[in-house]
């Protein structure tokens, strides 16, 4: 199986690419097209802003590539907040996969504190990322924008209030979360990807 | 509901792990990526590897540790000492640290913390902070707590705040490594003033004072180093204490157990 990670200025590459070794996983970090194309999984991470971040996807033309994707993809983060239709970070239109916006967090009282970061507790899964899970699990987060419950709510988590931790739509996959980061269940939560 | 973390702390020097007593008499206690393993395993929620080596010879040898480390361990972690400008912070982050550290070179240059933020965002940046109560209040330190400034604790990283730290971490000098509990007045303080997360660092020596932290100091994740070194304290027993606390915890159950609600149920 051929998994690929689409190379671009993210911040979170090495770790998924780690992330993904210690599956016994040599993934391909690329940018180039045909590679993207021909793999068997492609994995989309991000951190960092969405506004220079869509720019550089256009500019690189990973924005169409990705957009039209056959085999399953795994946006992670701001590669799951890109694959919506329109950031508020930097107003920015994004790939459109998921018809959905993406919002900032307002704190509603003083305890809210804002990027939302740590573990927290994902629920109403539903979608093969998920499976083998029978109860609410801990996983790891840092976002200050969030994307509303919609029609591709994969996984829920209630931060200020409930939000989208998951997306899912046909071949395309989105968390919210860093699986790379979380432990144990985010290993199964990629180990769920890569056996799809 | 967002869990509140525990933290263990690995003091660094020339690869190995060290932990000193107030500051003093540093004590070996593993390897790095080996203790760092066993932590993840036992269910802690991040780590902090702080490298206290001040060579640049000692300095190469972290980074490649920190490259160690983020191949071998699946929860997030945070690295400090010896930072002073972009650059470390960039060599740290391209080795795979989550998150860098930052404390006496920020007091130094304060503008260090707006410059990290707007390259590498503020959920990158934790300021810690070492303070000591005196009897003009609490003053920050330099240098692992050699050299007293004129800062205020309170005004200092209220400033950090503005200028785009992510994160507080603040060891209280006069808690620190006595093993009596957390600075919890100080701690609810800052809570209440500040509106970015705090890690509580220094006095932890027993279960309760975990619970005493998240609950009178309103800490949003506490850390600890001798107290899990030395085994004094399991982390799995620990999550599972302040879970029956009534403390949102990650992992505050046994393997196997249904949930912590039946258990519960079952009390």
């Amino acid at each position: 199986m051929k998994v690929a990670v689409v190379k671009y200025n993210a911040g979170n590459i090495r770790s998924v690419d780690y992330a993904l070794k210690r599956l016994g996983v040599e993934a391909v970090i690329t940018a180039d097209k045909e590679e993207l194309q021909s793999a068997d999984k492609v994995i989309f991470p991000g951190v960092g802003e969405a506004e220079t971040t869509m720019k550089h996807l256009k500019a690189t033309g990973l924005d169409e590539l990705i957009k039209n994707l056959r085999q399953p993809v795994l946006g992670i983060c701001l590669g799951m907040q890109l694959m919506c239709r329109h950031s508020e970070e930097g107003a920015v239109d994004c790939l459109n996969i998921f018809d959905v916006d993406v919002k900032r967090f307002v704190p509603q009282k003083h305890e809210d504190k804002v990027p939302h970061m740590g573990w927290n507790t994902i629920g109403s899964t539903n979608s093969k990322l998920f499976e083998g899970f029978t109860e609410e699990e801990f996983v790891y987060f840092v976002h200050s924008f969030y994307v509303p419950a919609c029609d591709f709510t994969a996984a829920t988590t209630d931060y200020i209030h409930p939000f989208s931790a998951a997306l899912h739509k046909d071949n395309f996959y989105a968390t919210q979360f860093h699986p790379e980061k979380s432990g144990k269940t985010g290993e199964k939560i990629l180990m769920n990807f890569l056996n799809l | 509901m967002l869990a509140k973390r525990i933290v263990p702390c690995l003091d660094i020097k020339d690869g190995q792990t060290v932990k000193g007593t107030n500051f003093v008499n540093l004590r070996q206690a593993g390897d790095p990526v080996e203790l760092g393993r066993a932590y993840s395993e036992q269910g802690a929620d991040e780590l902090v590897f702080l490298d206290i080596t001040a060579s640049h010879e000692g300095r190469k040898t972290f980074t490649e540790l920190v490259k160690r480390i983020a191949a071998n361990i699946n929860i997030p972690f945070t690295v400090g000492g010896g930072i002073n400008e972009l650059s470390d912070v960039d060599r740290l982050l391209n080795a795979g640290a989550d998150k860098i550290s930052i404390n006496s070179s920020a007091i130094r240059n304060p503008q260090l913390i707006d410059e990290i933020a707007k390259n590498f965002g503020s959920q990158v940046c934790v300021l810690a902070v070492d303070a000591k109560q005196t009897e003009n209040g609490w003053k920050c330190y330099l240098n692992g707590g050699r050299i007293e400034t004129d800062k205020d604790l309170f005004e200092w990283t209220k400033e950090a705040q503005e200028r785009g730290a992510g994160e507080i971490l603040f060891t209280s000098m006069n808690h620190d490594g006595v093993k009596a509990g957390y600075a919890n007045d100080a701690l609810a303080v800052l809570a209440d003033q500040l509106s970015i997360p705090i890690i509580a660092s220094g006095g932890a020596g027993c279960k309760e004072h975990f619970r005493d932290v998240f609950l009178q100091g309103k800490a949003d994740a506490a850390l600890a180093a001798s107290v899990f070194h030395f085994g004094e304290i399991k982390i799995t027993e620990l999550k599972l204490y302040l879970c029956g606390e009534g403390i949102t915890i990650r992992g505050g159950r046994h393997p196997g157990q249904v949930s912590m609600r039946m258990n519960n149920l079952f009390r």
